[in-house]
């Protein structure tokens, strides 16, 4: 393959890796940004979402869209209320104190992926994408589904967005995040709050892992890439802010995409990894987020 | 002096128990006091200077490497691959610190995380002469010492417990010095020690290099007693280890890294034999820690007996 149609293939492949890695992040970042959690469990709540997604397609009969229309339903409701009950036995108790919370996260982290490898093994195991239809460009085919993906993950994106700026609870969650007590002396319930972002944040992981998982199998593992990249989208972007996260993602997903076709992903990763190390010592509100 | 006393007796507990156990578990005493030496380390920064770091992989993983390549390369032997074990993980320490301790608290934990998970991703890409995930055997020149073989169960033993117990003397001595004493100063009122005259960044960076250099030596150790060297080590999980070692044992106390770490090993090695998911327990310890028992065993100890260091 000539050069040219090599760069678009990659530049596609990081389009759709950048689209997914929006959607985790996003989560991550309304976590971060409303309640000053760095929620390290978040890799955890993908990796329970594509395997909810596995086990409602076993369940649900009939044509494989069917199993996963319903998958992508079911798996974020799911992963959020798991998310919402650990947010009220642990962080809670916490007092939401940001450094004890990153250390039960990473409990939380490990309780998860024990769970999902005792109740789901240790195996990769694939669902079937809802349809498989190919596009046909001059020098290569592509996936139809991956193209869906981009699709869906921008619908959902602009949903968040118009949730946060239109509605009500957009509202409530934003005052939260400006000023917890100020909030809390305007009849705002803080505590129900930070449970539904955090099972928010939970469930838009869970939204990304379904759509993923057709192109990509679902172990229990899995969910420790998406968080470190989802961690470097986030700081990259700056911490809490959604549209830093977007840009970001976009920016990390297609130069990983290139890099790593053109190189190896490891040295894609690395180069991401110390690049996130360097925003955070120099430039700690991100290369998007307004200085504080 | 009763402090002098209980530290004494618990090296004598464990120069003893090698003649005591069953050939198995004096193994596992031996990885255990490596394990403690690099918890004991990882305490130095987070314990006494509130120095929450999420990378000490890397400095373990320097160490480990630091001894292990000069072996496996440049055929070096035991003594200077040890040393250069150390150095790595001090100066590993050192330049992370440069950078990260500009930042604090949140920061600082997931700036060590991107530094360590660089450090890991680096041991893969270069696996032409790391061996990458299945890394290599430490040779058999790195694992002579004064002719003895270290593949020997008592002279593993003798050297692990010397090891510890280096480590274990300086970490008092580090105490009750004036550089202890400030460090603690840095985790209970930063601003405060500042006023009186003290550079923050210069304590904290010099709290986070002898943490390296411990966590440099115990990697050294373990390439040389167990004579394995492997990416695994740089992993997240060897970042974790010593904070859960820390939290559970009591983090700010000297012996309490070496109870955790006893602890934990055959917690965890309980329970890897009722079932494959062990890891489980880590994760419900370290949340029910940090719920409920935030100074660990010897902290809550501490309260009745006040003199403990």
């Amino acid at each position: 393959m000539a050069f040219g149609p090599f760069l678009l293939l990659a530049l596609m492949e990081g389009l759709v890796a950048a689209s997914v890695l929006a959607l985790t992040a996003s989560g991550l970042s309304l976590v971060f940004g409303v309640m000053r959690v760095v929620n390290v469990a978040h890799g955890a709540f993908f990796m329970l979402g594509a395997v909810a997604a596995w086990f409602v397609t076993q369940w649900v009969p009939g044509p494989a869209a069917v199993g996963f229309v319903a998958a992508l339903v079911l798996a974020p409701v799911v992963v959020a209320g798991i998310a919402a009950i650990a947010d009220r036995l642990v962080l809670k108790r916490l007092g939401y104190d940001p450094e004890a919370t990153i250390v039960a996260t990473i409990g939380l982290l490990y309780i998860l992926e024990q769970a999902a490898l005792g109740l789901y093994g240790p195996d990769a195991r694939p669902v079937a994408a809802p349809f498989d239809w190919r596009i046909q460009l001059p020098w290569f085919g592509y996936s139809g589904y991956k193209l869906f993906v981009v699709a869906a993950a921008a619908a959902v994106l602009g949903a968040l967005w118009l949730v946060m700026t239109r509605s009500r609870a957009g509202l409530v969650m934003r005052a939260t995040q400006v000023d917890r007590q100020t909030a809390q002396a305007f009849g705002i319930d803080v505590d129900r709050v930070y449970a539904g972002v955090f099972a928010l944040g939970a469930g838009l992981a869970a939204v990304a892992a379904v759509l993923v998982v057709p192109i990509q199998q679902a172990h229990y593992l899995m969910g420790g890439d998406p968080l470190l990249m989802s961690f470097i989208v986030v700081i990259i972007g700056g911490l809490g802010s959604l549209r830093g996260t977007l840009a970001a993602a976009l920016i990390i997903g297609l130069s990983d995409g290139v890099i790593s076709m053109f190189f190896t992903p490891t040295l894609a990763k690395i180069l991401a990894t110390l690049a996130v190390a360097m925003v955070l010592v120099f430039r700690p509100q991100g290369l998007f987020g307004a200085r504080p | 002096m009763k402090s002098l006393a209980l530290h004494l007796s618990v090296l004598a507990v464990l120069c003893a128990l090698q003649f005591v156990l069953p050939s198995y578990h004096v193994t596992n005493v031996a990885r255990i006091m490596v394990l403690a030496v690099f918890a004991m380390g990882y305490n130095i920064a987070f314990g006494y200077t509130g120095l929450l770091s999420l990378g000490h992989a890397l400095f373990f993983a320097a160490g480990i490497y630091g001894a292990g390549l000069p072996v496996h390369l440049l055929e070096w032997t035991s003594g200077p691959a040890f040393l250069t074990g150390l150095v790595a993980g001090g100066v590993a320490a050192a330049l992370v610190g440069l950078l990260a301790l500009r930042t604090a608290g949140v920061s600082f934990m997931i700036v060590t995380l991107m530094f360590a998970q660089a450090g890991y991703l680096s041991i893969l890409y270069f696996g032409r002469w790391t061996g990458g995930d299945e890394g290599f055997p430490m040779g058999a020149v790195g694992r002579q010492v004064l002719g003895y073989d270290l593949s020997g169960e008592t002279p593993r033993y003798l050297t692990a417990l010397g090891l510890f117990a280096v480590a274990l003397v300086v970490n008092l001595v580090l105490v009750r010095s004036k550089l202890g004493r400030v460090m603690v100063a840095m985790r209970e009122n930063e601003d405060r020690a500042r006023m009186l005259g003290y550079d923050p960044f210069r304590v904290k960076l010099a709290a986070l290099a002898i943490s390296g250099l411990y966590a440099g030596a115990a990697g050294a150790g373990y390439a040389m007693l167990f004579g394995y060297v492997g990416a695994t080590f740089g992993g997240i999980q060897y970042s974790i280890l010593p904070m859960l070692y820390v939290l559970v044992g009591g983090a700010g106390t000297v012996l309490g890294p070496l109870i955790g770490a006893a602890g934990m090993f055959y917690l965890i090695e309980a329970a890897s034999e009722v079932t494959e998911a062990y890891l489980m327990l880590v994760g419900v310890i370290l949340i029910v820690g940090v719920v409920f028992a935030p100074k660990g065993l010897l902290g809550a100890l501490r309260k009745v007996w006040p003199w403990l260091p």
